[in-house]
Parts: structure tokens; sequence; C-alpha cells
């Protein structure tokens, strides 16, 4: 298209972030990812391939994880969105998830560590009941290419353990 | 990687959105996004307008109707496969949907996206061929029903105008057959848990007190580029008990059809893979239908 029209290239969106409301001006071309990163200064989501095959730039919108990559910021207008950054407590008090990482040396690198982190401490918040079976499969679209997997599987079972408040 | 600028539009209903799509030209409709947004980042597409349907509320959820089970375009898949209707009417499509890709990317996904991005491998697809859906399309010349078999044209190219959506689909489900009782099956090889199926397999069996198959329906994925359903096999077992036996003898006809060809993937191990699918896929039927539950 030869002219572009900004209304129809740039909104007004409103979100909650880790509790803090938000207002900006976006391309409506901006990816959430790109838009939590650079508008919002929250890097700690984390973009490995900004095509929906990697899972680090995972987050949960509205209490479902999704990757933020494949989804449009115009599109996130009115939603309430966790990032890594907003799973501890203000505290400092780490997510269970966090401190069983941190119990298991669940990551090496840390790239992908967001995106495990995230994904892991929505469904285990839904169902802390899931075994290791279930958990491989909730994590299966999240890559690790320091192949830490098997401390990342043993992390989220402590946390899921916590969480049910076994111990 | 960033998306070309284009003109977004999120129109709230139908209407808007059959207006829009009468009066824009090189368009795109962004559904759940997880198919068209890697093409949008990676400038596979170019479209000069996005068109989101999702504050379209009229296009997502499940109903049953005197057709059959109706499902919105826009429901997510999450949605689908945890639906009561879904789990109690047709619960080989919540089966299929455990294998589409990821619980991030089934947040956001839609049957509707999937049964338009037509990937030959995709699950959703195979479960409407499975079930002969009808396709419920729009646009601003009016609606028509389409025939799943009718739906794909080619690669990835379904029957759509230019100026039409689809706004959802209907499988003719098979519960509630008097005195027969009803198996599903659906196995998959895929390299990766949630990858596209190298070759997929979707199975249904009506079998009356006696295990004699009164109605059958076999659709495999992979194998070509649009959902093939083995009707020469569903013949071949109407009329006959199901036992082991004839499961092997029908399975071995989804060996022998003509079989896409990839730089990954010969035709003879796509044959391999179609028969072990079809065959596991009916065995589940047959353990389903003989254990009592008539869905």
């Amino acid at each position: 298209m030869s002219e572009l029209d900004h209304a129809q290239t740039t909104r007004h969106i409103r979100v909650t972030v880790n509790g803090v409301q938000y207002e900006r001006d976006v391309l409506t071309r901006t990816h959430l990812g790109d838009f939590l990163r650079q508008d919002l200064g929250l890097t700690g989501t984390h973009l490995g391939c900004e095509h929906g095959v990697c899972g680090a730039c995972t987050i949960i919108l509205d209490g479902q994880p999704i990757r933020s990559c494949l989804m449009l910021a115009v599109q996130a207008d009115g939603a309430v969105i966790r990032t890594i950054e907003g799973l501890a407590q203000a505290d400092g008090t780490l997510h269970p998830v966090q401190e069983a990482f941190w119990d298991k040396h669940g990551l090496q690198c840390g790239f992908c560590t967001p995106g495990m982190v995230t994904t892991l401490a929505a469904v285990l918040e839904a169902d802390p009941t899931m075994d290791e079976v279930a958990i491989r499969e909730a994590i299966s679209g999240n890559i690790c290419r320091c192949t830490g997997y098997e401390t990342i599987v043993d992390a989220a079972l402590q946390a899921a353990s916590r969480m049910r408040g076994d111990h | 990687m960033k998306a070309s600028a284009f003109a977004y539009h999120d129109p709230k209903t139908v209407q808007e959105l059959n207006s829009l799509l009468g009066s824009l030209d090189n368009v795109r409709i962004l559904a759940g996004g997880q198919s068209l947004m890697p093409m949008l980042n990676m400038r596979y597409a170019f479209p000069d307008h996005v068109i989101d349907i999702n504050h379209i509320a009229d296009l997502s959820g499940v109903a049953m109707t005197p057709a059959g089970l109706r499902i919105g375009a826009m429901t997510r898949q999450r949605i689908v496969r945890e639906h009561p209707l879904v789990l109690e009417h047709a619960p080989v499509l919540a089966e299929a949907l455990h294998w589409v890709g990821h619980v991030q990317t089934r947040s956001r996904g839609t049957i509707g996206g999937s049964l338009c991005h037509l990937d030959p491998a995709a699950e959703q697809p195979c479960i409407a061929a499975l079930y002969d859906a009808v396709l419920h399309v729009a646009g601003p010349r009016g609606a028509r029903d389409v025939a799943m078999r009718d739906w794909v044209l080619s690669y990835m190219t379904p029957n759509l105008e230019p100026d039409e959506a689809l706004l959802g689909l209907t499988l003719p489900v098979w519960s509630g057959l008097q005195g027969q009782n009803v198996g599903h099956g659906f196995h998959e090889f895929a390299r990766r848990h949630g990858d596209y199926a190298i070759v997929a397999a979707a199975a249904l069996v009506s079998l009356d007190a006696g295990s004699v198959v009164r109605r059958a329906s076999i659709a495999l994925a992979g194998v070509d580029v649009r959902p093939v359903r083995l009707e020469a096999a569903e013949q071949a077992l109407v009329g006959h008990v199901l036992d082991q036996g004839l499961i092997a003898k029908v399975s071995a006809m989804a060996a022998i059809i003509e079989m896409m060809e990839d730089a990954h993937i010969t035709p003879a191990y796509r044959g391999r893979l179609a028969q072990t699918m079809t065959k596991r896929a009916l065995t589940d039927a047959l353990n389903r239908a003989t254990g009592g539950r008539n869905v």
C-alpha cells in the first residue's frame, strides 16, 4: 500500500503488566514481545525465534501461557499480563517454580529460562498434581539448547510438590 | 524479524467483517495468529490490511444443533479440547487436539484458523474429514455451506473467495445411534511432540450388538495435500465382525494409496506409517466401542 493511514497503523492501548497499568501508543505491526521489551523496558521476556518455535517469549496472558511473539501488542488491549519479572513477590520471595530452578540447577545459560518458568508457573498454578509425563508435555513447546531438560523437569517436580503443600 | 506495516481493523460483528471484506484488497484475516503471525514476522505474508476477528463474539462457542456439533471458527483449541459437548459427542476431536502444537499455542490457536491454514498434516482438518464436516462461510455476497470434501482446493488452499471468511463448522456426530456402540481412535507419528504429524490416522466405527460394523470412517493426514478418507477400507469393514484380523487386513489398504513425497520422508515410509497408525486407531476404536461408550 502506498499511503498508510496513521489511524490504522497506530493504536492507543492499555494493559496491566505485573500489576502495573500502562497506556501506550503502539504501531499495530508490533508484536507483544517487542512491546514488552522495547516499549515497557521489561527485558526479562526473551525473544528467540520470533516465529513460535522456541517458547522463550512465553508470558501469562489472562491466566493462560502464550507465545508473546505470536500476538500483536494491539491485541493485548485490556489484558492482564504476567511476565517473568512479576512472578517473585514484592519482598523478593521467589515463586515456587523459581526457587525450584535455583535448588535443582534448572538453568545453564538462562536464555530459555523465562519461558520455561512462566510456562511451568501457569500450568502448575492451574494443576499442581501434574506428573512427570504431564510436565514434559507442558514444556514440549520450550526449547533448551543447553540440553538442560533433566534438571528442569526435576525442578518442575519439586515446584509441583511444594505448590501442592506436600512439604 | 518485524512484520511489514499494515492497516489494522478489528470488527465487532460479522456484518462489519463482511463490510471490510467487501471494500478492502490484499487482506489477511487474523484468527488465533499461530500460523499467520510467523508468516507476518518473517514477511512471507505482507498484507496491506489485517482484519482481526478476535473481537467478534459470535464466532466463538460450541453448541449441539439438529445437524450436529457446531463449533465457531474462533473457538480456541484449548476450549474445544476441554469442552463438555466435545468430550461427550466428538471425543476423537479432543484426542486429536492433544497432538496440536503446545499448551502456549493451544491457548490462542483456533479450529477455524487451522481449517483455513490447511497444513497437509494438520489434525483438525483430518477430524473434519473424518466426520464429513460442513463448513459455514460468509462474505458480503452472502453465506454458503461447503462440504469438507470440497474444502481443500489444492496445497494449503481453502475453498474461500478473497472476500469470504470461515465462520464455523458443524460435525455430524455419531452419538446416540440406537442399538449401536461407537468407538474412536486417533494416532499420529511426529518427530517431536507438537510438530505436525508425518502421518496421522483417525477412525470411527459403529458396531451392533454382535460387533458387526454398521458404519466406519477412517481419515489420514500427512499423506496428501488434503486429508484422505480411506473409503475402500471403510467399505471393507461394513457388514463384518470387527476383530484384529479384519483390522490388519484393512490397515494394509492404507499403505497402498498414493503418498506424497518430500525431502525428508519417502512415500514408502509414509505408507508404512499410514498402515501402523490406521491399525492403532482402529484398535482403539474397537476397544472403545466394545467397552460400551456410545460416542
